[in-house]
């Protein structure tokens, strides 16, 4: 039986210097940030606007900033990886010992995938979705506040292993029996399951939140073959999600029975399979890259049609092309593993289908391409990203035929060539088009423009850097180079090394513009508002609303009877409308319970992962406490009055009419 | 489609509901989707128990440990209370308060009774040495089948809170959406429960 703290004792203390000075910088600028919020008195605006609020929109710029703070982590790791390997050739250990570099590439993947590109998407959806389909909420407003902070707490589990113990050393898969206890006997591992388990269910939450937004609340008229077409990428993704998630959650669970209760699911005594893990994993692991994927696919399809001043070209065939693409995406999890030995046939089958899923791919790039086609395309920061893009990723998919190959794998297999596709498929795919769907929707959501200038240098740099960071990992694979190598001794490498490490400087020198970008944007917002709430002559009804919206979104719902509904509205003039007077609005009111469960629930990922039971026992009941409290809380909302709404929308009016 | 606008429609004449933001058929819908998640947990460690059945280690096999006789009780009894379930929907419909917490009471019990047995039978397998440690085919079952009662006694717990609301404010239109929410949990978890029974069970006793 274990003491009062459990496993915890001094000896989690780090000792490591790199670790020792990263602590310090973030508690030096923790403590700069909570200075700030303190002596700007903004810690009840903090409180009761933001941390406590049920608004989409809201939560959707907290997602976000939790994806850039989780993005600097992420990308804090990968460049001192790259460091490491420009500095470990020919013998030489470099800076990084294995057991400290083996957590930062497992922590890389996981902050990027579940703690950076999710929130990131998650994000843009929350912001952008209801908003498009003329909603004023999701349906379950306060289950979306608890989603984010359920994300917010598997990222704060994360960034506590920096701090107290260790992280996985295991890589971002935790493939058994390395992830049983037998072989990984730290905490690593747990920090890693519950870190995962939490947000992972979180992100079921939303999509089922969303997903009965989108079939339950859209407005009058909108039927779904109306929806624009990024919600439609969503509902897909959320879909997805609302299949594969649920997955995770089970081997996560069956992990944790092997990790705590000595159970044989994955171990190599008593029967267990390992394999079954990897096919699980992978069950919840390849829906899960369309889940990222998909919504960035809808952001530059609303991002070409906007800048082209023209309709998306085939809609429907893009509707269709996502809806295989999800489907797909389901059989094809064996492609991870063709090396574990399953027959012939079925590699060939889980090959075939994953080169089909070039063909509903290539559907979405013609459309773009025939969109743009006698367009006249503006060249905004949005569009470079999606030209971008559209270049970066036709390499990726390409790379991912062949490797579809199972013969080819063979030989490729967990070599740097497979690094490469990914990185070229999920930066040049997913990442790209969040950061251009960030620069498309930024005026929408805070009101101001973002500078121009540095909006395309960040562009230009990422795009570089990451040309120069992940072709030469395609060599190194084709040299016969495994990926998580802690240090090379081969000198036809090195070349290929330090390029990519110059790749890494020039992407850093990417996000160093973005974060620029933003205070100068920040800085110089009042000569840069967005006073019409339209600033790209948009199609979608979330133009229609205010920069920043209406925090009741729309004061009518509006009646849809086009794809383009807002560019419908304008173009027979039912835009812009003053009304003679207003209904009341029918809102929910902010709530302190999802917080309070969040950071029970961080507590309880703690408690479970140094094993101190007591607090594992009182966390957990209190978060079904506080829940159920909250579900018998009948002041659960509000009506906005006439007049007040009245005010809003002749202040917006007139605003427009002076743009 | 239509069926979509019609839906819409409705979320519009609730939006003037006074007590709560969600409109009933919005909160059931919802909660049909998060029954399909769970649905997907299942569908896993079913999928897993299907992998590990047969890896006894040495140890024990399904028909070397189940006692039919004991599980046709434990059945019978979860199968009755999605009945006396039915019964208390039927009542909260009428709006017949006591008739709805008389049914949900007797469902309660026969899911105690479900519940009570099953804990018995893994005690008993327990002590005799067939824990979840013992094997990968064990250790798959106890997952499979707790996992099932775990959702069984969270329902109970629901469903002793849902009467307390009862009781107390009535048969409100808030009260009668967690009933409907509740029911569906309930069938839900029989369909699951005739899915151990047949291939756990049944098929593991052959």
């Amino acid at each position: 039986m274990s003491g009062f703290l459990g496993k915890l004792s001094w000896d989690a203390l780090p000792y490591d210097p790199i670790v020792i000075t990263t602590l310090c910088v973030v508690a030096v600028v923790g403590a700069l940030v909570a200075f700030l919020v303190i002596k700007n008195n903004l810690l009840g605006v903090l409180w009761r606007d933001w941390l406590t609020s049920v608004d989409h929109k809201k939560l959707g710029i907290m997602y976000i900033v939790l994806a850039l703070i989780m993005l600097m982590r992420g990308f804090a790791d990968a460049i001192m990886m790259r460091l490491q390997l420009a500095l470990a050739t020919n013998g030489d250990p470099g800076y990084l010992p294995p057991h400290h570099y083996d957590q930062i590439f497992t922590a890389h993947g996981v902050i990027m995938i579940i703690f950076m590109a999710m929130p990131f998407m998650i994000g843009l959806m929350n912001i952008v979705v209801p908003l498009q389909i003329g909603a004023r909420d999701v349906a379950f407003p306060f289950l979306n506040n608890l989603s984010f902070w359920l994300a917010a707490s598997g990222a704060i589990l994360v960034n506590i292993s920096l701090g107290l113990g260790e992280f996985a050393k295991t890589g971002w898969v935790a493939y058994p029996p390395l992830a049983g206890l037998e072989y990984s006997p730290g905490v690593g591992v747990d920090y890693y399951i519950w870190a995962l388990q939490i947000s992972g269910i979180g992100t079921t939450l939303t999509a089922v939140n969303f997903l009965a937004t989108v079939f339950k609340m859209r407005a009058p008229g909108m039927k779904l073959m109306d929806m624009p077409i990024f919600t439609w990428t969503c509902t897909w993704a959320n879909i997805l999600i609302a299949a594969s998630f649920p997955i995770l959650t089970a081997v996560l669970a069956m992990l944790t029975l092997d990790r705590y209760l000595d159970f044989h699911f994955f171990t190599n005594d008593g029967g267990g399979n390992s394999m079954m893990y990897i096919n699980l994993f992978w069950a919840w692991g390849h829906p899960e890259v369309y889940i990222l994927v998909l919504p960035a696919f809808g952001i530059f399809s609303e991002i070409v049609s906007t800048f082209t001043g023209k309709r998306l070209f085939g809609y429907k065939s893009m509707v269709w092309a996502t809806a295989s693409i999800s489907i797909l995406g389901f059989i094809v999890w064996l492609h991870h593993f063709f090396t574990m030995g399953s027959s012939a046939n079925v590699n060939a089958f889980f090959g075939i289908m994953t080169m089909i899923i070039a063909v509903p791919t290539g559907v979405k790039l013609f459309n773009w391409l025939f969109t743009m086609y006698r367009g006249r395309l503006r060249i905004t920061v949005p569009v470079l990203w999606t030209l971008g893009f559209m270049v970066t990723f036709t390499i990726g998919g390409m790379t991912g035929v062949l490797l579809a190959v199972p013969g080819a794998d063979y030989v490729l297999h967990n070599s740097l060539f497979l690094i490469a596709h990914f990185h070229n498929t999920i930066i040049g795919g997913a990442v790209f088009g969040y950061l251009a769907g960030f620069a498309f929707w930024f005026p929408k959501a805070m009101g101001f423009h973002l500078n121009v200038k540095l909006g395309k240098a960040a562009f230009w740099c990422w795009l570089v850097g990451f040309f120069l960071a992940f072709m030469p990992l395609y060599v190194l694979g084709f040299l016969g180079m495994t990926r998580r190598l802690n240090h090379t001794d081969n000198p036809d490498w090195n070349i290929w090394l330090y390029i990519a490490l110059v790749g890494a400087i020039v992407i850093f020198a990417g996000i160093a513009c973005q974060l620029l970008q933003l205070y100068v944007s920040f800085r110089d917002r009042k000569q840069n508002l967005d006073t019409t709430g339209d600033p790209w002559n948009g199609h979608t009804l979330e133009w229609s609303t205010a920069s920043p919206p209406q925090f009741y979104n729309f004061a009518e719902v509006p009646v849809v009877s086009d794809i383009d509904a807002f560019t419908d509205m304008k173009e027979k003039g039912t835009a812009y409308q003053r009304k003679e007077s207003y209904a009341p609005i029918h809102m929910p009111k902010n709530t302190s319970a999802g917080i309070i469960m969040g950071g029970l629930l961080t507590a309880f990922g703690f408690a479970m992962i140094w094993h101190i039971w007591w607090l594992a026992i009182a966390s957990l009941v209190g978060t079904v406490v506080t829940f159920i409290v909250r579900a018998y809380t009948t002041d659960v909302d509000y009506y906005v009055q006439p007049d007040e709404v009245a005010q809003i929308e002749n202040e917006h009016l007139d605003n427009v009419a002076k743009g | 489609m239509s069926t979509a606008m019609n839906t819409h429609d409705a979320h519009e004449a609730g939006a003037h509901h006074d007590e709560h933001h969600d409109t009933g058929s919005n909160t059931v819908f919802g909660f049909w989707l998060y029954l399909m998640t769970d649905c997907l947990l299942f569908a896993s460690i079913f999928a897993t128990y299907a992998v590990l059945f047969m890896n006894t280690a040495g140890g024990v096999s399904g028909k070397d440990i189940f006692d039919l006789e004991l599980i046709l009780a434990g059945t019978a009894a979860l199968l009755f209370s999605s009945i006396t379930y039915g019964f208390a929907m039927i009542s909260a419909h009428r709006k017949n308060k006591a008739g709805t917490l008389g049914w949900l009471a007797v469902t309660f019990l026969f899911g105690a009774c479900f519940i009570a047995l099953e804990i018995y039978e893994f005690h008993h397998l327990i002590v005799n040495g067939h824990g979840p440690q013992a094997s990968a085919f064990l250790s798959a079952f106890f997952t499979l089948v707790g996992t099932h009662g775990l959702h069984v006694t969270a329902g109970m717990i629901w469903m002793v809170i849902l009467m307390i609301e009862v009781a107390k404010t009535g048969l409100t239109g808030r009260a009668i959406t967690r009933i409907s929410c509740l029911s569906l949990f309930w069938h839900f978890l029989d369909v699951v429960w005739i899915c151990v029974f047949t291939v756990v069970y049944l098929m593991g006793a052959i």
